[in-house]
């Protein structure tokens, strides 16, 4: 049954009608309040949707914080295979500006660490970041049409992370993932800057799709 | 008909009573390209939002290193044609690793009191997998009082098959109210992609 006001259709089948109500749909949060290697959003598991629902979906990362003195980093992979194996060939770009609690820095450039040409392994959001208790990453990452079996599907992200030496790293990142095969999982992966498994401490990730 | 609850009006003369709360950012249109020369945008923009977003998902060009672009109008005109200054830059990054850089636009990618269209996106590939994906954030268009501000961010699968993540501000120049966008490829047409525009309370 329909709801029409004054010719107006508000509700049919079981939704409301375009024009009414917000864009953003809150799909998931998952927070994490002990140590965990990584946090996964697999499409059609724990209410997680990642389809063709949406054109678009957004990833808020809020106060990724790890308990660790060895430069840890957040990064991110997608997979085509319900997350059984991340790793979509990336190329990416990144850049960012940074400037230090001394005041040393200031600077802006092109950040090859944070970078990939057809990279299949995680690509960090953040580099070396501080592990101190008051020290955390904030970022969020916009994923494009993955459902998508035409086109290759682009992201764009910003982060912002209070650094080891320490200082405030913003970095600019964005690139596509270089498949016609469509995405349904993503995964944010705790690891130190030498690479070892590494635990995330704390945080909270959103995942929001827009209609 | 209306619909009141507990003696709450939520729904009344075919809108959301004002007291309900609904999301702040407001689906107001979207257009399908479908080999199309250009993409209008002609009613919806006004003073009901003082931000407008374009969101760019999957536009794919007829022809290969062809630019997506913009431009705005005024009133029922159809020139677009409004005084823009810009500026933008972008990070590039080849597949094969060959190149990767932080670069500044110039010549034709930036305007300066010009009335050209507004690249948003340069030498798209046109390989059937690439695209162009991204969004366009407008404000507060119907001032009558300001110069209109824009800034956009984009990424671009490349002629020269590598990314490039573009952003792009500036403002057009003018105090008269825009109430219209056109998009388009600055040669051939926009094959297939979803432009949606969105209004933020």
């Amino acid at each position: 049954m329909g709801l029409i006001s004054n010719g107006t259709t508000v509700f049919d089948a079981g939704a409301m009608a375009s024009g009414f109500g917000g864009a953003m749909t809150h799909i998931k949060t998952i927070t994490v309040s002990s140590p965990t290697s990584n946090v996964q959003f697999v499409h059609g598991s724990s209410g997680v949707v990642l389809d063709s629902t949406y054109k678009e979906y957004i990833f808020f990362l809020v106060d990724m914080h790890h308990n660790s003195s060895s430069e840890p980093e957040v990064l991110f992979n997608f997979s085509i295979d319900g997350g059984s194996n991340y790793n979509v060939a990336k190329t990416a770009t990144s850049f960012r500006a940074y400037h230090g609690e001394d005041g040393s820095g200031g600077a802006l450039g092109y950040y090859a660490p944070t970078d990939g040409a057809q990279k299949t392994g995680p690509l960090p959001l953040s580099f070396n970041a501080d592990g101190d208790n008051d020290s955390s990453m904030v970022a969020y990452l916009r994923l494009f049409n993955p459902s998508s079996t035409t086109f290759v599907k682009h992201f764009i992200g910003q982060a912002n992370e209070v650094h080891d030496l320490p200082r405030s790293n913003g970095n600019y990142f964005a690139g596509y993932c270089n498949t016609t095969s469509a995405i349904n999982a993503v995964i944010f992966d705790g690891q130190s800057g030498e690479g070892d498994s590494n635990n995330i401490d704390s945080g909270k990730i959103i995942l929001f799709g827009v209609n | 008909m209306g619909l009141i609850s507990n003696g709450t009006t939520l729904l009344d003369a075919g809108a959301l009573d004002s007291g309900i709360a609904t999301g702040a950012m407001t689906l107001l249109s979207t257009a399908t390209a479908s080999s199309s020369s250009t993409i209008d945008f002609t009613s919806g923009i006004d003073s009901t939002y003082k931000e407008y977003i374009f969101k760019f998902i999957s536009i794919h060009q007829s022809n290969d290193g062809a630019d997506f672009q913009f431009q705005v109008d005024t009133g029922t005109n159809t020139n677009y044609n409004q005084t823009i200054t810009s500026a933008g830059f972008l990070a590039y990054h080849q597949e094969d690793d060959s190149a990767s850089a932080l670069s500044t636009h110039s010549g034709s990618a930036v305007l300066h009191q010009e009335t050209g269209f507004q690249d948003l996106g340069r030498s798209l590939g046109n390989d059937n997998d690439q695209s162009l994906s991204g969004e366009l954030h407008l404000f507060e268009p119907s001032s009558s009082t300001f110069a209109k501000q824009f800034m956009a961010v984009i990424n671009e699968a490349a002629s020269d098959n590598g990314t490039n993540q573009r952003h792009v501000t500036g403002y057009i120049n003018t105090t008269t109210a825009i109430t219209r966008i056109r998009f388009k490829a600055d040669a051939g047409t926009i094959d297939s992609g979803t432009i949606k525009m969105y209004g933020i309370k």
